[in-house]
């Protein structure tokens, strides 16, 4: 008869051989790819971002040269100017690609801005003890409650027009108050798990708990949440030009193009249509990756086992 | 020199002790009021010695546990007129600092849930080797060097390779040897292990209970070891502290507990305990369950549930009596040998 060997319940685990769980068609960024929208929106995403680093190159005209501001203004596209020229007889197209870098370098910086500020407050309020937490947490409950336009125009209207460092401090500045929110309130959950007691059991110090076994958890999260950023600093950004709050003339944002184009809106559409598609096309492609990789980090896109 | 029965136990003068529990008071702020958790305990361990404490759910175990490392966090507060000496200091005065520096170090703790007490994205080899950079400001090479060696130590094949997998990896009894590891990999002078046990199936529980055995014995180092199974205790412990409501109840040495139970909670506990030659039907129960920690009944605790209780044990809170010799006893009944024996009487009838 045959005999079984003595089983031993606790060498059960995974093989020492099995490969590795986390082959590329399971990854996130696989994931991302796989899906056809995301693939687009990715796609557009990253030429936009080709656009803006290759400006230079890229621009028929100086974005800031003024040919003809008589004979030249308010042309319709044409073979010479595919996005026909502004009222100073600009060059739409090449102030399009200059603004596309201002543009999307602000939206960019001002989330990473933002996303570091709300995650140091959020760590901070939600393991600094529960005075700490009173505190900072009422303030930016505070924060919440201003509009975040509101709140935006009423600093700069101190200033008139803010050169693009300036602007992305600003709207970085404005935009982390949800963000802390956020973290804040996955890591009051995190910090209760067992493995952080045991981590503090074992002596390890606040702020290493903090970066070392706390933050990895709340990464999705936050990524999720910056993604989601970048769209509304686009938007907030815009929406500060178009009120003349924009970068300095004769610097170029979508924003500011769109702000030229409104006065001759009937007689010019050609000078809005451009940003106005431009802002909407790329906040929507940011938004879609946004969603999917919600999804992901919930994990609704692993295949059902 | 043994003291005569029926007196209130002095606390022992334990200057050989490993560490000194002196009055132990940890209350947590609640909605429904103050939930005294742990209220009074005394107890000592000697350095090498594996001390059983045994008790349900919700009678102040976990929490004695946790208030050795002080990782009670608000809205629980350990009473500031309690002592806990250790290595001739007494643990609740020193700055957070040098706390630090006793965690993981000199007392180390195995939590109850091997599943949950793992950083799920970190390799087990980075989480013990974080303790040893930690306490030794180890290079990455050197401390990952012992977090192999320890993996080895705690009965893992193939330790280098183990080392490198996450907990998901691995099965419930190898997660709890990572964790054992992780306390271990400093020689801890006093371990804290809580429920150790409890999650994991009892073919690999007895691997567990056999390993910490081991290396209790090779690494010379005492053992608090916080279960509810009594079971686990007489494997394991050869001193036993009983804990009801917050409160010890009845402390004796292993053999002497199972042999002459006094507390009447002690005695359902064993009764309670399934046996081999076991020929009842169904397995006795201790009536009701434990108070809330917000409304200890007054005088005896265990009163609500105990089947001798009588008019004295509403109106006193019963000392700890001595029973004979180190054995002592929360119970009235030291103190009346007359309905003791009466007691006993009709339970052997």
């Amino acid at each position: 008869m045959h005999r079984a060997t003595p089983l031993s319940y606790d060498v059960a685990g995974a093989p020492l051989d099995a490969p590795a769980p986390e082959t590329w068609r399971r990854t996130p960024v696989a994931a991302l790819w796989r899906d056809g929208g995301t693939r687009a929106a990715l796609l557009l995403l990253i030429a936009l971002a080709l656009v803006a680093i290759l400006a230079p190159w890229l621009a028929p005209h100086d974005p800031a040269a003024q040919p003809d501001i008589i004979t030249l203004k308010n042309q319709a596209p044409s073979v010479a100017h595919p996005f026909g020229t502004d009222p100073y007889s600009r060059d739409v197209l090449s102030r399009m690609i200059y603004g596309t870098r201002v543009s999307l370098s602000i939206a960019i910086l001002a989330m990473l801005l933002s996303t570091f500020v709300g995650t140091a407050y959020g760590l901070t309020a939600a393991l600094g003890g529960r005075f700490t937490d009173a505190v900072l947490m009422r303030g930016v409950d505070t924060l919440l409650a201003i509009p975040r336009i509101l709140l935006l125009l009423g600093v700069v209207a101190m200033w008139g027009s803010l050169s693009v460092p300036a602007l992305i401090v600003v709207i970085g500045l404005s935009g982390w108050f949800a963000a802390a929110r956020l973290v804040r309130t996955q890591v009051l959950a995190l910090r209760e798990r067992d493995f952080v007691t045991a981590a503090r059991g074992l002596g390890a110090r606040t702020s290493s708990i903090a970066v070392r076994h706390i933050l990895p958890h709340v990464a999705s999260p936050i990524l999720v949440a910056a993604t989601f950023g970048i769209g509304a600093a686009l938007v907030i950004e815009a929406g500060l030009a178009y009120l003349g709050f924009g970068v300095p003339e004769p610097q170029a944002s979508w924003g500011s193009i769109l702000r030229e184009g409104h006065d001759v809106l009937v007689s010019a559409w050609w000078l809005s249509a451009a940003p106005g598609a431009a802002l909407v096309i790329s906040v929507l492609a940011v938004n879609v990756i946004a969603d999917r990789l919600r999804d992901i980090a919930s994990g609704r896109h692993l295949p059902r086992a | 020199m043994t003291s005569p029965s029926g007196i209130a136990a002095s606390e022992p003068a334990a200057s050989d002790a490993l560490i000194d529990v002196q009055n132990l008071r940890v209350a947590f702020s609640t909605p429904a009021g103050l939930a005294r958790a742990v209220d009074g305990v005394s107890f000592s361990i000697a350095p090498g010695e594996t001390v059983g404490m045994v008790g349900e759910s919700g009678c102040g175990k976990t929490v004695t546990g946790l208030s050795l490392l002080r990782l009670i966090e608000p809205p629980g507060l350990i009473d500031p007129a309690s002592r806990i000496l250790f290595e001739g200091r007494d643990l609740l005065r020193l700055s957070e600092r040098e706390i630090r520096r006793v965690r993981g170090r000199r007392i180390a703790m195995v939590f109850q849930e091997p599943m949950t007490a793992l950083n799920p994205v970190f390799t087990v080899g980075d989480q013990i080797a974080e303790v040893v950079r930690v306490h030794e400001g180890a290079s990455r090479r050197a401390a990952w060097q012992r977090a192999v060696e320890m993996l080895e130590r705690v009965g893992l094949s193939s330790p280098a390779e183990r080392a490198k997998q996450y907990p998901h990896q691995l099965s419930g009894g190898m997660r709890q040897r990572v964790l054992i590891g992780m306390a271990l990999v400093m020689r801890p002078a006093l371990l804290i292990a809580d429920e150790p046990t409890t999650a994991l199936d009892v073919t690999v529980q007895a691997q567990i209970l056999e390993l910490l055995r081991e290396l209790q014995r090779d690494f010379g180092m005492a053992v608090l070891l916080i279960t509810h199974d009594l079971g686990v205790i007489a494997e394991t412990a050869t001193r036993v502290l009983v804990m009801y409501g917050g409160e010890i109840v009845e402390q004796a040495s292993m053999d002497e507990l199972f042999a002459n139970a006094h507390h009447p909670y002690t005695q359902g506990l064993l009764a309670a305990m399934p046996r081999v030659d076991d020929t009842r039907e169904r397995l006795t129960t201790i009536p009701g369950t434990v108070p809330p920690p917000t409304a200890w009944p007054s005088g005896c605790r265990f009163r609500d549930r105990c089947p001798h209780a009588w008019d004295r044990t509403s109106r006193e809170h019963p000392d700890l009596f001595v029973v004979s010799g180190s054995h002592t006893s929360r119970c009235f009944l030291a103190q009346e040998p007359e309905r003791r024996r009466a007691v006993v009487a009709e339970q052997t009838e």
